[in-house]
């Protein structure tokens, strides 16, 4: 496969480290009530969709950056390609 | 014998003579010859033993589908077997051998399994060899694999070196017959970046092989002008010998070279043998024609049958003669120039057998009928005639052609799932419309049999390839050629005759084998082919599965295309392991990592360990030790006497810097590190978010803003990902950047009582290393020998007063020479990893072995570690119930009763408790010899370990059989208060 990196251009997947469902962006509070329930869903309960799938991979033959990777499962058609870090903020400045 | 069979004209050198062996006989062809036309030639029709009943077998084709005539070529260690001699290009001084035949080719004793062939049916597997169950592995298993087989390895390290290379272009197009040809140059001709690969090591497919005209010329002349055009075109490159093997996402395509097999030992050094080619392309082509299909009669395996199209390829590339006498059996108008060819060529052809009701004017004759039997075990003599009057004729011929139509050459549409479609005016599959993504198929493959349609459609696809990719094309003028039009009746085998009908060659399945599958309710092509082995071999049924659908179909009254079919998969034909593994091989298998002390420690003597890619010495013998533990135990000893220097420099460091550093710290680590004070290192636990421990070592704060952390060597990689995914994924609002400096930092352990006055030798004086201004757990940057930068950590793997020290990487071999010299005083003594693993189970610090990815905070009594008052990864989660349960799993200490080592993986079991998984109470995880203590201990996880100090528990070993008696502990074996740590 061949991703797509915002600054980098098509790079081989061979240079990425995958990781998995980009939901785990969205890390519960473990200091909140009810922590040990959401990070118990947090950590166990994905989805597996045949199709889109956003999911995080890691540049790390490369610029060591985080990708939030939108690919459908069914074909690994790619169709965005975002810094994980900026999924990150955007959802922060969002909350 | 000389080359009985060679027939005039062909695309062979005759001033270029070559010779070679088969089977130990010297025989002799020409440059252009492959083993298999140059066989032919010398009049040698069988050439290998099937698979599973070692039928005498001969070729069947002129190309890479060929599934019987597989030799071993070469010798002693360059033998290569299951070389399918169709491919392999004559060289001088080529030695072949038949495979799968003893003693000989034409007498093979196995052959006897063809009598047993009732009990060999489809799914002998699973009916036959079933009882007594024991017998399988040991007895039928042993015997079956035996008998039957391929090639046999020569067992010796492959001596040929292969590569690997990485190619970009605009087009691929794959295979250089007349659509690939027309593709290339009108892509080429547009200044698109094209590479051109076909298999063959002459370019230019069926055109070499047929008698047509093109634009005037004959097709071979106008392939070589249109290859000499390509090759004047800087963007195009040609790629003969090259297999495109598979069809990955995004256009990746793998592709093996055959860059020195064809040439004589002699001339291949310096050579790759193959190349293993990753080629990127924006668009490609497919342009790798059609296999012609078999039609299945009783005994169509007999050496001298072989396709129609094989054999005028024979006749009209190699000049070689099938035969002297050859009869065609065909149900397409398409075999007929078989006949018209050898005609042409003086060989006699007595008739053409065609089952079809209108059949077309030929000049030999043409007899309305079908073949029912074939004489000649070693070589075909005679076929019978079952004319459709109701006659009966014999004919005696030596060769005989088959074709039952052509297959376009799929594969590659389906590597990604792609399924085929079904066309009834060609009664063929071809590529369906669910293509890889920028593929597009022209020619043969796309069922375009004819010359003229080949090279209309190679232009047209190529043009709309380059289209698509925002590169007008103007489209060349097609040059004049045949346009004969498919005439064909489905016709898949004969009816009438007893004995065995062959539809797979190579894995010997007969029509009978798919009606049993049939009638014993394997009718899925899925199920039928694993039942029956229908196209599973290394050819994937590139003849077979056709003739098999065609059977299935009509046993459950279905269309062929409702009956499927099986899709391809990577690869295309079988490639050399050698070739995937290129040159990653033994020791360049992954990169060897060495540490700054490598080359002095070698000097030392030192033997090393492989630890993940870095080699690290192990322990330092010395004049007399005839014993690894004699070395181990001096080193381990010299240490807690004295000083010892251990280099350290493969612990994983990240620097982490940023005026939040501290507060992403706090995130990453189990425990506290906000207030660490400036100055300070502190140990730091590092849990996974389902709270295992992942990882652990030290965090020292340089200044407010900067610490430097260790990770365990094996986790020095995977502990950077996960803080850069706590850094980008979780916190990105923090102010706080991370870069592994690993590689950057020479560090080594001054480890001993006496490791302070030996530091305080080298250390600059400026700067107060004394108990009072540097106490235990103090970090600082520092210079030593007179100005070079330098880190001090004052932290303890051993449990004795020790250190870190760390200087740039360049320093590293300089430090330990002056440590060595200015320790001198001190019989200071280098220790290796041994040493430092025993001394660190004395100590009762946890590694790799404890931190397993079982382990919670708990296990490694570290609970109250666990900060409640601020978050942090993994926190939660290793306070749950199960993992943080009062009478789980806890770390705890083992001495040996008696004077056995207690082998680490021993199971725990109460004393004298029944061993059993119910009883099991936890294993051991590191064990070694204490010259310290003078007893064989170990730490273990044992359930309730902290309350059962004293206990003696039994530590079983059940792959030795043996039970050892050891006394529960503490696990902190030397200096429980830590009072050596802060002297």
């Amino acid at each position: 496969m061949l991703i797509p990196h915002p600054l980098l251009g098509l790079r081989d997947a061979q240079e990425f480290t995958y990781l998995g469902d980009a939901s785990l962006l969205n890390r519960p509070d473990g200091m909140a009530e009810g922590a040990a329930e959401a990070l118990h869903d947090y950590l166990y309960l994905r989805d597996n969709p045949a199709g889109e799938h956003r999911e995080l991979w890691f540049h790390e033959q490369g610029d060591r950056s985080w990708l939030v990777v939108t690919r459908n499962t069914l074909t690994h058609e790619i169709t965005q390609v975002e810094f994980a870090a900026d999924v990150a903020r955007q959802k922060g400045a969002d909350q | 014998m000389t080359q009985s069979n060679r027939i005039s004209g062909g695309l062979i050198d005759r001033d270029l003579p070559i010779s070679f062996s088969f089977e130990g006989e010297s025989l002799q062809g020409f440059a252009g010859d492959t083993l298999a036309s140059a066989l032919l030639a010398n009049g040698k029709r069988l050439m290998g033993r099937s698979f599973k009943y070692h039928r005498p077998r001969g070729v069947i084709s002129s190309g890479s589908e060929e599934p019987n005539a597989l030799m071993h070529i070469g010798e002693g260690a360059y033998r290569t077997p299951n070389t399918r001699a169709t491919v392999a290009e004559l060289y001088d001084g080529m030695v072949a051998q038949s495979q799968n035949a003893w003693p000989s080719l034409a007498f093979d004793a196995m052959g006897i399994n063809d009598l047993f062939s009732n009990f060999l049916t489809a799914g002998f597997y699973y009916k036959t060899f079933m009882w007594p169950r024991a017998f399988w592995e040991k007895l039928y298993e042993p015997i079956i694999r035996k008998a039957a087989g391929l090639g046999s390895l020569s067992m010796q390290d492959d001596p040929d070196v292969y590569d690997k290379g990485f190619l970009h272009c605009d087009l691929l197009v794959i295979g250089a017959g007349p659509a690939g040809l027309m593709a290339a140059l009108t892509a080429g001709r547009a200044g698109a970046q094209v590479i051109l690969a076909d298999e063959d090591f002459v370019m230019g497919g069926r055109l070499n092989s047929e008698v047509i005209e093109i634009g005037g010329q004959s097709g071979s002349d106008w392939a070589k002008a249109s290859l000499a055009e390509l090759a004047s075109l800087p963007n195009v490159r040609l790629m003969a010998r090259t297999t495109v093997l598979g069809a990955f996402d995004h256009g990746i395509f793998s592709a093996v070279e055959r860059v020195s097999d064809h040439l004589p030992l002699s001339q291949r050094a310096g050579r790759a043998r193959e190349t293993l080619w990753r080629i990127y392309a924006k668009r490609s082509l497919l342009c790798a024609g059609a296999t012609e299909r078999m039609i299945a009669f009783s005994n169509n395996d007999r050496p001298g049958i072989m396709q129609a199209g094989a054999m005028r390829a024979y006749a009209n590339r190699w000049a070689v003669s099938a035969g002297q006498k050859v009869a065609v059996f065909a149900n397409n108008d398409d075999a007929y120039r078989t006949a018209r060819d050898l005609t042409a060529k003086g060989v006699e052809v007595v008739a053409v057998i065609d089952p079809r009701e209108g059949v077309p004017d030929s000049p030999v004759q043409v007899i309305r009928g079908q073949v029912i039997h074939s004489k000649g075990r070693l070589g075909l003599k005679s076929v019978r005639v079952r004319k459709a009057d109701g006659g009966v004729e014999t004919l005696a011929v030596d060769a005989l052609a088959v074709s039952g139509g052509w297959n376009p050459n799929l594969s590659l549409t389906s590597h990604q799932r792609g399924r085929p479609d079904w066309r009834d005016d060609i009664a063929a599959f071809v590529p369906g419309a669910n293509l890889p993504v920028g593929m597009a198929v022209a020619g043969a493959a796309a069922g375009d049999f004819s010359t003229h349609a080949a090279l209309h459609s190679g232009a047209e696809m190529a043009c709309q390839s380059l289209e698509a990719l925002g590169q007008p094309v103007t489209p060349a003028n097609l040059p004049e050629a045949e346009d004969a039009p498919t005439q064909i009746t489905p016709f898949w085998y004969v009816g009438e005759g007893k004995a065995r009908k062959w539809l797979d060659f190579q894995n010997d399945v007969t029509v009978k084998d798919v009606k049993l599958a049939h009638q014993e309710g394997f009718e899925s092509v899925e199920h039928l082919k694993r039942y029956t082995t229908l196209g599973m071999a290394t050819d994937q049924g590139k003849n077979a599965n056709m003739g098999g659908l065609a059977v299935m179909a009509e046993m459950t009254g279905q269309s062929i295309p409702q009956t499927g079919t099986t899709i391809f998969r990577p690869p295309y034909t079988p490639v050399s392991m050698g070739a995937l593994a290129g040159r990653s091989t033994g020791k360049d298998f992954k990169p060897t990592r060495l540490t700054p002390s490598h080359h002095w420690a070698q000097r030392q003597g030192a033997v090393f360990v492989e630890v993940g890619q870095w080699l690290r010495a192990q322990w330092f013998p010395q004049p007399g030790e005839t014993h690894w533990r004699q070395s181990v135990d001096r080193e381990a000893l010299a240490v807690r006497k004295s000083v010892g220097v251990c280099d350290v420099t493969t612990l994983g460091k990240v620097d982490v810097q940023g005026k939040d550093a501290a507060q992403f710290l706090n995130l990453v680590y189990a425990n506290a590190f906000a207030k660490l004070p400036v100055g300070k290192t502190r140990y730091g636990l590092m849990l996974r978010e389902d709270g295992i421990a992942m990882d652990d070592g030290t965090a020292a704060r340089l200044a407010e803003d900067h610490f430097v952390v260790t990770t365990t060597t094996a986790n020095a990689g995977p502990v950077y990902r996960h803080m850069e995914f706590v850094r980008q994924c979780l916190r990105p609002d923090l102010d706080v950047q991370l870069i592994s400096t690993t590689d950057a930092w020479a560090q080594y352990a001054v480890a001993g009582p006496n490791s302070r006055k030996l530091l305080q030798k080298i250390v600059d004086p400026e700067f107060d290393i004394s108990n009072e201004a540097f106490p235990f757990m103090g970090c600082a940057e520092i210079t030593v020998c007179g100005g070079i930068r330098a880190r001090l950590f004052r932290i303890s793997f051993s449990g004795e007063l020790a250190y870190e020290i760390a200087v740039p990487t360049r320093y590293g071999e300089s430090l330990i020479e002056v440590l060595m010299q200015a320790g001198a005083e001190f019989d200071v003594t280098p220790y290796g990893t041994e040493a430092l693993g025993v001394l660190r189970i004395e100590k009762g610090h946890a590694a790799g072995n404890e931190l397993n990815g079982q382990t919670a905070a708990a296990h490694l009594g570290m609970a109250r570690l666990v900060s409640t008052k601020k978050d942090s990864i993994g926190a939660v989660m290793t306070r749950r119930s199960e993992l943080a349960k009062d009478d789980g799993l806890r770390l705890v200490g083992f001495e040996s009763m008696g004077a056995e080592i207690l082998p680490a993986g021993s199971h725990l079991f109460a004393d004298g408790a029944t061993q059993e998984p119910a009883n099991d109470q936890g294993w051991l995880t590191s064990a070694c010899y204490s010259p310290h203590l003078g007893k064989h201990i170990a730490l273990g996880y044992l359930a309730r370990g902290s309350d059962r100090i004293g206990e003696v528990v039994d530590a079983a070993n059940p792959v030795e059989g043996k039970t050892l008696k050891a006394r529960v502990v503490s696990a902190h074996f030397i200096d429980p208060e830590g009072a050596r740590l802060r002297d």
